[in-house]
């Protein structure tokens, strides 16, 4: 295969774009990928790539505009966010939650923690905690078979996911 | 403890031991840590600053693990202070940029760096000779486990620990190693292996971690995702893509060896030769032929030089740690000239 922009040399980076579930291949020889990779860390700091992720998520999503939701906590807006790539303090989380988890989904793969958390270093799990680790372990294997394109039990793991979810909304509303 | 006890003193991270400490040169790993209720640095008032200060250090006295610790307040220090903070890879070069409220703790070996008021309120830091990420991992979790008793941390239980920068959220854990690979950029295959390091969602980067550039065939490789993953699955994945660059860097200085010996042995007692005679020299230069000697200290082809000596010669010839040792502040073309005395009296030395 050769390489997608200058045509002469074999192809050996091979980058995957998603885009509103498009895929689009790029084949590219090492030098041409190099001249990409250069120019982009030219166009974009940290702080511009984030923001235009977080762009690409409000157009993705269609809803109104995100800018002007403030975190009472802090007084951050979704704009300053977008301006300086930085959250105000922990209470952004909460207040920006449904634009975050696809951003951080975009940025990690995924956007449930799993691993430490501040009181296991206090108190033993609480049962509830172990509940969401269940949920969490549900999500780890789900990623790890997608890594390995295992495919089957993704789809298995994904629907137990989905089972699981559904019961906890209903405890939830119970 | 001062800034000057440092400077004759060699940080834990530079023994040029533990495991694969041929090609691994240190381990380390980092835990991002924020206050509930208190805005990020970056978005926090001068009084919160301060309270964040005070709060973090007063925590940070009761952790066993930091009891002989020292902290230095940046705003007390002056640039080349800083800078040799930074040349011992103590702190980050973005710590020294407007340091009002801004602190590093500091432990006697040298293996454990805090920074307060960072990106985040907490920069927890712990570096390991060699191959060491576990060792650093469990050493870590130890005194986060000691802080997060005595402080409120801003955490989700679907997020994890909240960061600054949505690049740290989850675990906030950055785990790096750094590399000497001679080998592979000798065999031009570095830029395939960078290639697929990047492939797998790795950074690599410089001496100087972000922003720098590698020099000396050095690079410190660290993961990109912090969230997701568990810490130990996090190491386990560092662990494993680092395993394959050892094997991959041993295989080529196997084959420089057994087929181009002579040209190897040249390059290296070459190096060697400048670095013991050489009247003027730049820091870049250093590097490079330093990178060599170490490379012939690994293969056996230089024995009389130790891996201590050519690994602590990498830190003192630094720009900032030259003036600490003239007590002076120096021009560039002066700092050249001290640098190669002081090359020549520490390798002429452990020669006789």
């Amino acid at each position: 295969m050769l390489c997608d922009i200058c045509g002469k040399n074999p192809a050996t980076v091979h980058l995957t774009e998603i885009i509103d579930e498009q895929m689009n291949e790029l084949h590219l020889c090492e030098e041409c990928a190099r001249h990409k990779s250069a120019a982009m860390e030219q166009q974009f700091g940290l702080s511009e790539l984030l923001a235009g992720m977080a762009d690409f998520e409000k157009h993705s999503n269609k809803e109104e505009e995100p800018v002007t939701v403030k975190c009472p906590a802090c007084g951050l807006t979704y704009a300053d966010f977008k301006k300086v790539g930085r959250l105000g303090c922990g209470n952004c989380y909460e207040v920006f939650r449904k634009y975050l988890a696809p951003l951080l989904k975009r940025i990690h793969g995924s956007s449930q923690h799993i691993g430490k958390n501040p009181s296991s270093s206090k108190i033993a799990v609480k049962p509830s905690l172990k509940k969401k680790t269940g949920l969490a372990e549900l999500k780890s294997q789900l990623q790890k078979a997608v890594a390995n394109e295992a495919f089957e039990e993704a789809a298995r793991l994904r629907d137990q996911i989905k089972e699981w979810e559904a019961r906890e909304q209903k405890k939830d509303k119970e | 403890m001062q800034i000057e006890d440092l400077i004759n003193h060699t940080s834990e991270w530079l023994k040029g031991t533990g495991p694969h400490s041929d090609v691994v040169i240190s381990s380390r790993i980092r835990l991002a840590r924020n206050l509930n209720k208190f805005p990020f640095p970056h978005w926090a008032s001068k009084v919160q600053l301060n309270a964040i200060l005070d709060k973090c250090s007063q925590a940070m006295g009761k952790v066993d693990l930091l009891k002989d610790a020292t902290l230095f307040v940046l705003a007390d220090l002056d640039s080349i202070d800083k800078q040799f903070l930074v040349e011992r890879h103590l702190m980050s070069i973005e710590h020294t940029q407007k340091t009002e409220q801004k602190a590093v703790l500091v432990n006697n070996e040298e293996n454990i760096a805090v920074m307060v008021n960072e990106e985040d309120h907490l920069r927890i830091q712990l570096m390991q000779s060699g191959f060491n990420l576990f060792e650093a991992w469990e050493i870590i979790n130890t005194i986060d486990d000691a802080l997060a008793k005595l402080l409120d941390y801003a955490y989700l239980d679907d997020f994890g620990y909240l960061t600054a920068c949505p690049t740290n959220t989850g675990t906030g854990m950055r785990g790096s190693v750094m590399l000497h690979l001679p080998a592979l950029v000798m065999s031009r295959q570095i830029e395939r292996v960078l290639a697929a390091i990047a492939k797998l969602s790795f950074t690599t980067r410089g001496l100087y971690g972000e922003g720098t550039q590698a020099s000396g065939n050095f690079f410190q490789i660290s993961n990109q995702v912090s969230l997701g993953h568990s810490e130990t699955e996090i190491i386990e994945n560092i662990n494993g893509l680092i395993r394959q660059i050892i094997e991959q860097e041993s295989q080529a200085r196997e084959i420089m060896l057994t087929k181009s010996r002579e040209i190897l042995e040249d390059r290296i007692n070459r190096s060697l030769g400048i670095l013991k005679s050489a009247r003027i020299i730049t820091s870049q230069e250093t590097i490079e032929l330093l990178s060599m000697v170490r490379l012939g200290s690994d293969l056996g082809m230089v024995k009389d030089i130790d891996r201590r000596t050519i690994n602590e010669l990498f830190i003192i010839t630094q720009p900032a740690h030259l003036q600490k040792l003239e007590h002076n502040k120096l021009s560039s073309d002066q700092r050249d000239l001290k640098r190669a005395a002081l090359i020549r009296k520490k390798l002429n030395l452990t020669n006789t």
